[in-house]
């Protein structure tokens, strides 16, 4: 196809997502630079019968005409990534020389916001994505061996918690696991704890969302690692099969390099997915104990006095540095393939 | 995958088929309980009691006389705008599939089409913008569109959800073009065709699974979205999903949770009968790009 061509065909889904992906971060990228405006401040000396008194209070009137000035706020540089809500280099050389023990000093430092946010997200994408592999296989291989006429049916019932909006697959799990709900109120009853309940601990919140994480994205896994199994040759199974290998040892050494680059696709995708966790959160009203870099942003952006556009910014920042991670390996990949390639 | 020449052991059947059924059941008793408690009051599915009364009943015989109640549902779609919440879904799905499906076409039949080394550049910047968290975007979008003015309107919202949609549905499109055979058009294109019209009707005609795929998957992304219709429209303007949220946020009033209950049952059965109907589309869509890409 000519270049001129190419060009025309492209142009408005390239506009689209220049306009609204690439300048986006952009904006961003430059908001994180600065920093919401200081409220303005003024002496007020009041008088009375008894003396003068001089007293600070907000210039509402100035305060708002510098906003509407410089309505992205004052330059702050780097000042916003560094502060006590970002990476806050000064409060963690502060621990580091007053914390005797190193597992206090990583305590301390978990107890950061950011930290707490990044440490909640990894744990999330470590626990959720090999069991959401393990989990969909699993599934996948079982339902291979049903019979093919009542698949259809098990199918839809499968992919089931993948289509609902992670909050609603969220608020439905939630209001059986709470307290007042079936599960919980018969957890309760089985452990003989009336005040057992998913807000009660951080690690029962956590477990709960990491339950809720796999039940949502195993069906996905399920569906690409089904699609692959049925194109699973079948003469090196039959081989194997009269040569004596036992089902483990087929599935190890011929289904499974078979599906190989599929496994490692669902994975990368997972972990993309995973890594932007946030909807759950809300959805089982854990913010009190679980935190992830994506809610630190939302929870930025529904401010109730000024929305924090700076900070919210630098979060982005970083999340999307952390998303630069997890692709490199395969950016890098595909770089070299294709240099060889061409 | 039938293996002709193995021997199933019955031990191995059995446990395979209790493993499918507990599967199941972990999969859609959520489902299934929500939608039985959404007939019930609140007393009864949120019982401080006895989780039993979400089964018998007991309070709501107490309160209305009857086994279930649809006053949750009326309730939300009157008093708590449900209706308009849909309303405005309806609109933001309809032009989101269409404006999605009209640009993802013709850029991804160029994409299949071109031979040129920044097709492959342009995937792989179409990948890493898929990467993106949504609400890292919506950070980058507000404050523009504060001083723009254009925040809190479904029509930027529609923009916005198209844009984000764009590097999935270029994805899949492009790997169904590229089972449609080059010969094809390339005939056209010898008898005179431009490669619009080549495209238009040679091409388009044979691409409706396709496409009918990547609808239903932009059409999911449309409906199900939180993060962009939550921040980027104002109250008038929300869609179901906020909305469901919106009722949480307001705990305030005895009947808002079961608001949230018939809500999430209401935006939920037109998607799972969508994806009834689409079955086979919804699968070959996840699995193409995996499988031959």
């Amino acid at each position: 196809m000519p270049n001129k061509t190419f060009f025309w065909f492209f142009l408005p889904t390239g506009l689209a997502m220049i306009l609204f992906i690439g300048l986006p971060i952009i904006s961003t990228g430059i908001q994180s630079f600065y920093a919401q405006h200081d409220q303005v401040v003024k002496e007020v000396k009041k008088c009375d019968p008894f003396g003068c008194t001089v007293s600070i209070v907000v210039d509402q009137e100035a305060t708002s005409i510098l906003r509407d000035e410089k309505p992205l706020g004052k330059f702050n540089g780097f000042g916003t990534y560094i502060d006590r809500n970002h990476l806050a280099i000064e409060q963690i050389s502060d621990f580091w020389k007053e914390t005797d023990s190193f597992g206090e000093f990583i305590n301390q430092v978990t107890n950061l916001p950011f930290y707490k946010a990044l440490l909640f997200t990894l744990t999330y994408c470590l626990f959720v994505t090999p069991n959401v592999l393990l989990l969909g296989f699993i599934i996948a291989l079982s339902l291979n061996a049903i019979s093919r006429k009542i698949r259809g049916p098990l199918i839809f019932g499968t992919i089931l918690p993948m289509i609902v909006t992670p909050l609603v697959g969220s608020l439905v799990l939630f209001w059986m696991i709470d307290a007042e709900g079936i599960i919980g109120a018969n957890l309760q009853l089985m452990m003989e704890d009336p005040y057992l309940s998913l807000k009660s601990s951080r690690t029962l919140t956590w477990i709960t969302i990491i339950i809720y994480g796999i039940w949502h994205h195993s069906p996905f896994a399920f569906v690409v690692f089904y699609a692959a199994l049925q194109t699973v040759p079948q003469e090196p199974v039959e081989a194997a099969i009269i040569d004596g290998a036992s089902r483990y040892q087929r599935i190890r050494h011929i289904v499974l390099p078979h599906i190989y680059p599929v496994v490692t696709f669902v994975a990368l995708i997972s972990l993309m997915d995973n890594f932007r966790v946030f909807e759950p959160i809300i959805g089982f009203s854990a913010e009190g104990s679980a935190q992830s870099l994506s809610w630190l942003i939302y929870d930025n952006l529904v401010n109730e006095e000024v929305i924090l556009f700076g900070s919210a910014a630098a979060t982005s920042m970083m999340t999307i540095i952390g998303i630069a991670i997890l692709l490199a390996p395969v950016l890098i990949r595909t770089w070299k393939e294709f240099r060889t390639a061409r | 995958m039938e293996y002709g020449l193995d021997k199933r052991s019955n031990a191995l059947k059995t446990f395979n088929t209790t493993f499918i059924i507990v599967w199941l059941l972990i999969a859609c008793f959520p489902f299934i309980w929500t939608f039985w408690g959404s007939f019930k009051v609140r007393a009864d599915f949120f019982s401080r009691a006895d989780w039993w009364y979400a089964i018998s009943a007991f309070n709501t015989l107490l309160e209305t006389g009857g086994q279930f109640t649809s006053k949750a549902y009326s309730e939300a779609w009157t008093e708590g705008e449900f209706w308009k919440a849909s309303r405005n879904t309806i609109i933001v799905t309809v032009f989101v599939v269409s404006i999605s499906l009209f640009l993802g076409t013709l850029g991804a039949y160029a994409l299949s089409r071109s031979t040129e080394r920044y097709a492959f550049w342009i995937l792989i910047a179409a990948l890493i913008f898929r990467a993106m968290p949504h609400i890292t975007l919506v950070s980058g979008y507000l404050f523009p569109f504060f001083e723009l003015q254009i925040w809190g309107i479904l029509p930027t919202t529609i923009v916005v959800l198209v844009a984000i949609n764009q590097p999935f549905t270029l994805w899949l499109l492009y790997s169904f073009f590229k089972t449609v055979p080059k010969e094809l058009d390339e005939s056209a294109l010898i008898d005179g065709c431009s490669y619009f019209q080549a495209f238009r009707y040679i091409i388009m005609p044979v691409m409706w699974p396709g496409v009918i795929t990547a609808g239903l998957f932009s059409l999911m992304l449309a409906y199900n979205d939180f993060t962009v219709t939550a921040l980027l429209l104002n109250q008038e303007n929300h869609t179901m999903v906020p909305k469901i949220q919106s009722y949480l946020g307001t705990n305030q009033h005895e009947g808002n949770l079961m608001w949230a209950v018939s809500a999430v049952v209401s935006a939920t059965a037109p998607l799972f009968m969508l994806v009834m109907f689409f079955q086979r589309q919804v699968i070959s869509g996840l699995t193409t790009g995996a499988v031959k890409g």
